[in-house]
């Protein structure tokens, strides 16, 4: 096997260079750093929890069987893009407009891997998968707080991945181990409360996070809007047609307004 | 596949969804090279995510089957209320759910809103 850690001073320890890489690697998890990402994460848990049991109640409510939704939890660990998927899997859409409407829900984490890249490009690129994979948004936000320039040194660089690895090991925990629980207790749950609903005020949660210029709003606010005039369109089309109007009049707003602002010099 | 309660298509779409996380949350250093994109291209990256996640929340809230609802009284309306204020005030999901449910619960149950 390749050697892993090549880029590292720990490269001379040939017994971590040749073992099986994840997140779990001992250079990473017996790092200090990696308890206090873990700790960092620590007072984000039950929110995220309470998002993972919803997320798993709201897949069998919406009509997957437990099987499915314990593969969806396991495999595709990504909330919002499972709460736009599953309708769309129940009502048996075409598999190519559920991976898009997932991917444009799951846009945001395109731009953060622009972010993340120049903290992780010095990695081989299987190690910058795992790492991209299980680094969702809350990671993100805190990694980058914490870390707001790249390390300069190998050292500076291990400590970064160990207290990455760290805090997302701790959200996949919350995550995976309330959504399994979601799936479990959803049947003793009766549909007609509409618990489901807890899932949509999770996706409206982040998308406030993201309102952080007038620009955005005015994306958010004409998406929504084409989202139920086109809502008549066949196979889900309305979402994507709605995401090109969003950014297109966005587009032209920010050029617009740079033209004003040029003008008044 | 039936005892399991599922099928070669759900399971193929669940695997396809996997591989769409890994290259959503890789996608700039999947390749090692650099990608260079056009400005208005990364310009435009900024508005999709928030407008992907209004093109789902907005029907679900303010409509019944993609036609606008007619009346105010919907748990929905005051729930969505509520949970972007709490959003707001403290800028933490798990109390935008707390706060969001505790409106529509006692208005879809109770009233039948």
């Amino acid at each position: 096997m390749r050697p892993i850690f090549c880029v590292d001073v720990r490269c001379s320890r040939a017994s971590d260079s040749r073992r099986f890489e994840v997140f779990f690697h001992p250079a990473l998890h017996r790092h200090p750093a990696f308890f206090q990402g873990l700790r960092t994460l620590a007072p984000q848990a039950p929110g995220i929890a309470a998002w993972g049991l919803m997320t798993g109640v709201a897949m069998v409510k919406a009509g997957m069987s437990p099987f499915e939704a314990v593969a969806m939890t396991l495999l595709v660990f990504a909330g919002s893009a499972q709460l736009a998927a599953t309708p769309l899997m129940v009502a048996g859409a075409p598999a190519w407009v559920i991976l898009a409407t997932a991917f444009c829900v799951n846009l945001r984490f395109v731009v953060f891997s622009l972010h993340l890249r120049e903290y992780l490009m010095h990695l081989p690129r299987w190690r910058r998968l795992w790492h991209g994979y299980l680094c969702g948004d809350i990671s993100y936000v805190l990694f980058v707080r914490r870390y707001p320039h790249p390390g300069r040194s190998a050292d500076e660089r291990l400590e970064q991945e160990a207290w990455l690895a760290g805090n997302y090991g701790l959200n996949w925990l919350s995550w995976i181990g309330a959504s399994l629980l979601g799936v479990m207790l959803a049947n003793f749950i009766p549909t007609a409360w509409g618990l489901g609903f807890a899932g949509i005020l999770c996706l409206l949660a982040i998308g406030c996070s993201l309102a952080s210029s007038r620009l955005r709003v005015l994306a958010a606010m004409t998406s929504g809007v084409v989202a139920v005039l086109a809502y008549g369109l066949p196979l889900k089309l309305n979402i994507v047609v709605a995401i090109a109007m969003a950014v297109l009049v966005s587009l032209s707003a920010e050029r617009l307004r740079s033209a004003r602002a040029f003008r008044r010099g | 596949m039936d005892t399991l309660g599922t099928d070669l298509w759900t399971l193929g779409v669940i695997a396809g969804l996997t591989v769409i996380t890994v290259v959503a949350r890789s996608f700039f250093f999947l390749s090692d090279r650099s990608w260079p994109m056009p400005g208005w291209a990364q310009r435009g990256l900024q508005y999709a995510p928030i407008a992907a996640l209004s093109a789902v929340v907005v029907p679900e809230v303010f409509t019944l089957q993609g036609a606008w609802i007619d009346t105010w009284q919907d748990a929905r309306l005051f729930a969505a209320s509520a949970g972007a204020a709490a959003f707001f005030w403290r800028r933490n999901v798990l109390l935008t759910i707390v706060a969001g449910m505790s409106v529509y619960l006692p208005l879809h149950l109770g009233l039948g809103w």
